[in-house]
């Protein structure tokens, strides 16, 4: 293929070439160059072919809009869909086109991605003259200044014009010595590559920035996301050309007039020797001139019948003329011509080997409606303009429909130091010139199915003519009958196109009958420009509905794509979620502790020993703690140190047992319930002095706890005199449990006398270890047998652990894990709050009236009287005891009447629906009853103790008897050791 | 007796187990290390009242005013602002000349005596993590959203807030250098956090 790169020119290093694969062929680029520059300066006409029509297509634009040139780039994750016209050429990428659509790799993006947050007095959105101008005004002020460029240069707009003037100087000079005064000044931080691409509420803007394949630092992330607070935004994000609506206007070759200039002014390639320049407006006549100038053949056909501006020399210029059809076996090769009129019959034809098409400007407004910034419809800019800056924000350039240069450059500047733009409205339009108001060129043949709309969606005007004729009216509802603007480029190419569409549309003469309050029904009057989103009626005696009086689809994050692995960052693998260890947890790790997540806590699951498996460890660890000696790591219980001279008080309303008078030095369990009088939390309480106390709360539900606790007294009993202070992590907690425990706490804490008379269940004693470590000693038990739980500050966790195992060593002192805890306890109907309740479990329920005083009014009491609550067909906790006592069954499983359960073993589904009377909370293998239980709340339980029942799960129906809630030691004889 | 010394030796803190990672993953950018077994000790009492004032003789020093706020006070000692009554008094390891962290909190229970309140021994309940050097604030800035700028942020300026999705103090104690202080079961998570972040910057 012949190269199409000028031997001077443009913004490239033509001393720095960069090879680069496409397919399976390689090519040469410079720096500088994106992959679509560089694959149409190597002859590259063809790119991947359109997404369902499978049409040729070739680039179109040079920019974020594009939608035909994507590419997949290979490696160790293959990125798809990446815009050619964006991608940075660097050494040695390798790359496929893509047919509109992207695979997705199935492998594990391992490169790094992460986030970081700051604060910016203003940030600017885009670098072209606009926001370098207001940069440059921001930072003289000395404020704090962010400049974010989604290109990898800056300039903007000026890229593509790097010898227009401004202020004196060529453009490229120009933007080279803005950029140096702001990388020179302190308060100024610019990021390229960098895309602001959600725009929030208090002014919360959202970027992605891409770093690695420019930059190779170890630990350097390839993407990063950045997070700004801004005091003030500029948003000079410039505006996208829009293409026009022709027969076969997606064949390559066909490209925006602004690409064709931006290609050959910032990448020195000349796209085309023949030019044909498709134009509404005068924008195109200085690429015309740009492109005669190198060498072109250039014809312009304006759809006019006059231009705003000075005619270029040496271009033909033809006016009241259009293109109304594509020629050329796959890439153009000729244009058929018309008047714009119709008058001409018999269409001309022109050859070419460039379509260049400007069909007016619609400004970037996608940030400023991202905040419901308002739009207007302006009749004379053809286009929607932001009727006024949302709070703490300003517009400058291409957005407002600023068109030259120097109205960019004060108008950046007034935008940068918060004052009042210098440019007045109407000059905008009185400088833009005409824009010709055309949205369909009717084809030759009489159908509109080469008609693109939405190129890479391949929706045709054939399309929206559909929808429309199938009673969409509403520009949301074309686009979600059609899927214009849902492609990668969110409706960038294809969104107002669309809307002006189908204000030609519903202009027919059969749309007359279309409803009240639809669009296209004629109205008596209607404003010249219409206000978006005003009830959407046609707005002139003509019964041609202005786009404004359309509106446009909604703006949502992001602008452009984020790939999901940038949002999560670095929360991924071993950082994805905090593991909260104990002091103790490396030693636990030691002895082979398997692990289970509680809360975020790690907690010890079990110790398997070397070939035991969960059962056989589980087995030995029940064994160990209910006929000789074991130990656990109770730390994270919540512990919360309540003081205040009515802290008794205070805990006397929380929990639905007494506390009022609990003797400094003892302990007691209490519960506390929700004003519903269900259960909430549970947890031993030690009175350390008359105002003073520790309360200890379930692992998971500590913080909820000391909220709940806040709550009561600030918000309900702000008289009490009562603070709490959580100390969960201040204490480490040991608990030492079996009949042979006493032995072991002797010899940790010798100064203790812990005989049954002289430290009796429930009391707790402040000692110094043998060790010299301070503890406090709590006679308690979660098993039923003779226990101890030892606290120290944490800072000696660990080397209470050791201690521990050493004074056990020689009685064989065995690790056990929560699995252990959890039969242990569920042995004796110890209920676990979570597991064995659900929010829905009263004291009663589980067979803990004796914990609900009848004498104090407390959290939860007047529930109690509820109709509900005293009902029978409560769910009440019971055991089941299968009758094969090897069976455990599910947690989770029904419970069912013996006489509900089908027949014999089912072949299909049981006869529905089958009543159910309960359900299997928590399930175990007992070694002390040796045999499988379970604890269930099932309906009317306590009633049905000795009955047998049925147990279901996974179509199995099994016979169980009901019991008492507590397996093991009903008389709590064990306790004392 | 049990000399006390020895007793001292047998402190582990959170983040013993990771002084060489920690050391591996500082450079000349950015340095992070443990402070360990600083004394802690948390107040509750309402500002301006009684109790307040009798805290704030026996610290030698006010409780500070509002957010962000740190109060210097003799003997190495600090006071940061938690709350709208919760403080946190700082006191050097009993090993560079602090006192004992229970002996500290007795000093100012008897100082709170009956009146309301609360003062209790927080010294376990938290480690401290020093990070420092000219890049320090862009480790930080990564994950967390605070304005850390020295003029929103200046030296002496301590919050609770998150990183990332962990609850910590982060205290500014000079330009280049910050306390970031989890809770002791977080530590080693927000630790290798921290070193994760600072991979670039080494």
């Amino acid at each position: 293929m012949t190269s199409r790169r000028l031997a001077t020119g443009g913004l490239i290093g033509r001393d720095e070439t960069i090879k680069f694969t496409l397919g399976s062929t390689t090519y040469a680029g410079f720096a500088g160059d994106t992959v679509a520059s560089a694959a149409l300066a190597n002859g590259i006409a063809r790119v991947g072919d359109s997404i369902y029509l499978r049409r040729p297509r070739g680039v179109m634009t040079c920019g974020v809009e594009e939608p035909n040139a994507f590419v997949r780039v290979e490696g160790g994750y293959g990125e798809s869909m990446l815009p050619a016209t964006t991608l940075e050429l660097a050494d040695d990428l390798q790359m496929t086109w893509e047919d509109g659509i992207g695979t997705l790799d199935q492998s594990v993006d391992d490169a790094e991605y992460d986030h970081m947050h700051v604060h910016t007095d203003v940030a600017i959105v885009g670098a072209g003259p606009a926001g370098l101008s207001a940069a440059r005004a921001a930072v003289a002020t000395g404020v704090r200044v962010t400049l974010l460029e989604q290109d990898f240069a800056l300039g903007g707009s000026l890229l593509g014009r790097p010898g227009e003037q401004v202020e004196g100087r060529p453009a490229h000079e120009w933007v080279q010595q803005v950029r140096a005064e702001l990388e020179a000044a302190p308060n100024c931080r610019i990021l390229l590559r960098t895309s602001v691409f959600g725009s929030y509420d208090n002014n919360y803007l959202v970027a992605l920035e891409k770093r690695t394949g420019h930059l190779t630092t170890e630990g350097m992330s390839r993407q990063r996301v950045w997070h700004l607070i801004v005091g003030r935004v500029v948003l000079a994000t410039g505006s996208f050309e829009r293409s026009l609506i022709f027969a076969g206007n997606d064949r390559p070759g066909v490209m925006l007039a602004s690409a064709a200039q931006a290609y050959l002014g910032r990448f020195g390639v000349l796209v085309g020797e023949r030019v044909v320049v498709f134009t509404t407006n005068d924008s195109a006549y200085p690429v015309a001139a740009d492109l005669a100038a190198v060498g072109a053949t250039v014809t312009v056909l304006d759809a006019r019948p006059s231009a705003g501006c000075q005619l270029p020399p040496a271009v033909d210029v033809r006016f009241g003329m259009v293109v109304v059809e594509t020629l050329g076996d796959e890439v153009v090769t000729g244009v058929r011509i018309a008047s714009a009129d119709g008058s001409d019959v018999v269409p001309q034809e022109l050859e070419c080997d460039l379509l260049a098409v400007s069909g007016g400007w619609s400004p970037n407004v996608s940030l400023h409606s991202q905040r419901q910034g308002a739009l207007r419809w302006d009749e004379r800019l053809v286009g929607f303009v932001p009727t006024a800056p949302v709070a703490r924000q300003a517009l400058a350039g291409a957005v407002l429909g600023t068109s030259w240069t120097e109205g960019c450059l004060s108008e950046g500047a007034a935008a940068g130091a918060d004052e009042v733009s210098p440019v007045h409205a109407g000059e905008r339009a009185d400088r833009a010139g005409a824009t010709a108001d055309l949205w369909l060129v009717p084809g030759p043949h009489g159908d509109l199915a080469t008609h693109f709309v939405d190129p890479q969606r391949d929706n045709t005007a054939a399309d929206v003519v559909r929808a429309v004729g199938a009673g969409m009216r509403s520009v949301e509802h074309v686009k979600r009958y059609t899927s214009i603007s849902t492609g990668l480029d969110q409706g960038k190419i294809g969104g107002v196109l669309t809307i002006g569409l189908l204000t030609q549309l519903l202009s027919a003469p059969d749309m007359a009958a279309v409803p009240a309050g639809q669009p296209g029904q004629v109205v008596g009057d209607g404003a010249e420009d219409g206000e978006v989103n005003e009830g959407g009626r046609a707005t002139n005696a003509s019964m041609r509905p202005s786009p404004g009086a359309l509106g446009t689809t909604t703006f949502r994050a992001p602008f452009t794509p984020v790939a999901f692995v940038a949002l999560a960052g670095r929360s991924r693998g071993q950082l994805y979620d905090p593991a909260r260890l104990t002091p103790s947890h490396g030693r636990q790790v030691e002895l082979g502790a398997r692990f289970e997540d509680v809360g975020q806590w790690k907690r010890a699951w079990y110790f398997a020993r070397h070939g035991e498996d969960m059962d056989a460890a589980v087995a030995r660890e029940c064994r160990a703690a209910r006929e000789n000696v074991a130990y656990m790591d109770a730390t994270t219980l919540g512990k919360i140190e309540v003081r205040g001279a009515d802290a008794a008080t205070f805990l006397n309303r929380i929990y639905t047992n007494a506390f009022a008078k609990l003797a400094v030095g003892k302990q007691r369990y209490g519960v506390m319930c929700r004003p519903d009088g269900m259960v909430f939390d549970d947890g031993v309480t030690f009175r350390l002095a008359d105002d003073r106390f520790v309360m200890t709360t379930t692992t998971g539900g500590a913080a909820r706890v000391l909220e709940w606790l806040e709550e009561w007294s600030q918000t309900e009993w702000p008289d009490l005199d009562v603070w709490f202070t959580s100390v969960t992590e201040q204490w480490t907690t040991i608990a030492v449990v079996g009949p042979r425990s006493r032995q072991v706490v002797a010899a940790l804490a010798p100064d203790l006398d812990v005989s049954k008379e002289g430290f009796e269940f429930m009391a707790f004693r402040d000692t110094t270890l043998a060790s010299g470590i301070p503890a406090r000693i709590a006679r308690v038990t979660f098993s039923g047998e003779l226990a101890f739980e030892i606290n120290v500050s944490g800072w000696y966790g660990q080397s209470l652990w050791d201690d521990v195992s050493a004074a056990g060593e020689s009685l064989g002192i065995t690790p056990y894990g929560t699995e252990t805890m959890h039969v242990l306890r569920a042995e004796k109907a110890y209920p676990i709050v979570g597991q064995d309740t659900d929010g829905t479990v009263t004291p009663q329920d589980l067979g803990m009236s004796w914990v609900v005083s009848t004498k104090k009014e407390f959290v939860g009491k007047r529930s109690y009287e509820r109709a509900s609550h005293n009902a029978t067909g409560r769910k009440q906790l019971v055991s089941l005891l299968p009758l094969d006592t090897t069976l455990r069954l599910p947690e989770g499983s029904q419970v069912i009447e013996q006489a509900a359960a089908p027949e014999g073993p089912l072949d299909g589904p049981a006869r529905m629906p089958i009543p159910m009377i309960g359900h299997v909370t928590s399930s175990y293998h007992s070694q002390a009853i040796g045999r499988s239980f379970a604890l269930a709340l099932v309906k009317d339980g306590r009633d049905r103790v000795g009955q047998q029942a049925v147990a279901s799960f996974g179509g199995r129906f099994v016979p169980v008897e009901i019991g008492d809630a507590v397996v093991y030691d009903k008389e709590g004889t064990r306790r004392d050791g | 007796m049990v000399d006390r010394s020895s007793v001292l030796e047998r402190r582990r803190s959170p983040l013993h187990a990771l002084t060489e990672e920690l050391e591996h993953g500082s450079g000349a950018g950015v340095q992070l290390h443990e402070v360990p077994f600083l004394a802690q000790i948390g107040l509750r009492v309402r500002p301006g009242s009684p109790s307040a004032a009798a805290l704030e003789a026996a610290l030698a020093g006010p409780l500070p005013a509002g957010v962000g706020q740190v109060t210097a006070l003799p003997a190495g000692r600090s006071t940061l602002w938690l709350g709208p009554d919760e403080y946190l008094v700082l006191a050097p390891d009993e090993r560079d000349g602090g006192l004992d962290p229970a002996a500290l909190t007795a000093e100012l229970v008897t100082a709170l005596g009956e009146l309301p309140g609360q003062v209790v021994d927080l010294s376990a309940n938290r480690t401290t993590l020093e990070l420092s050097g000219p890049h320090a604030q862009d480790v930080l800035d990564k994950s967390c959203r605070l304005d850390l700028d020295p003029q929103a942020f200046p030296v002496g300026h301590a919050v609770a807030t998150l990183l990332e999705s962990v609850g910590v103090i982060v205290w500014r104690t000079d330009v280049g250098t910050w306390r970031v202080m989890p809770r002791a079961s977080f530590a080693v998570h927000v630790a290798r956090w921290l070193l994760d972040g600072m991979r670039e910057y080494r």
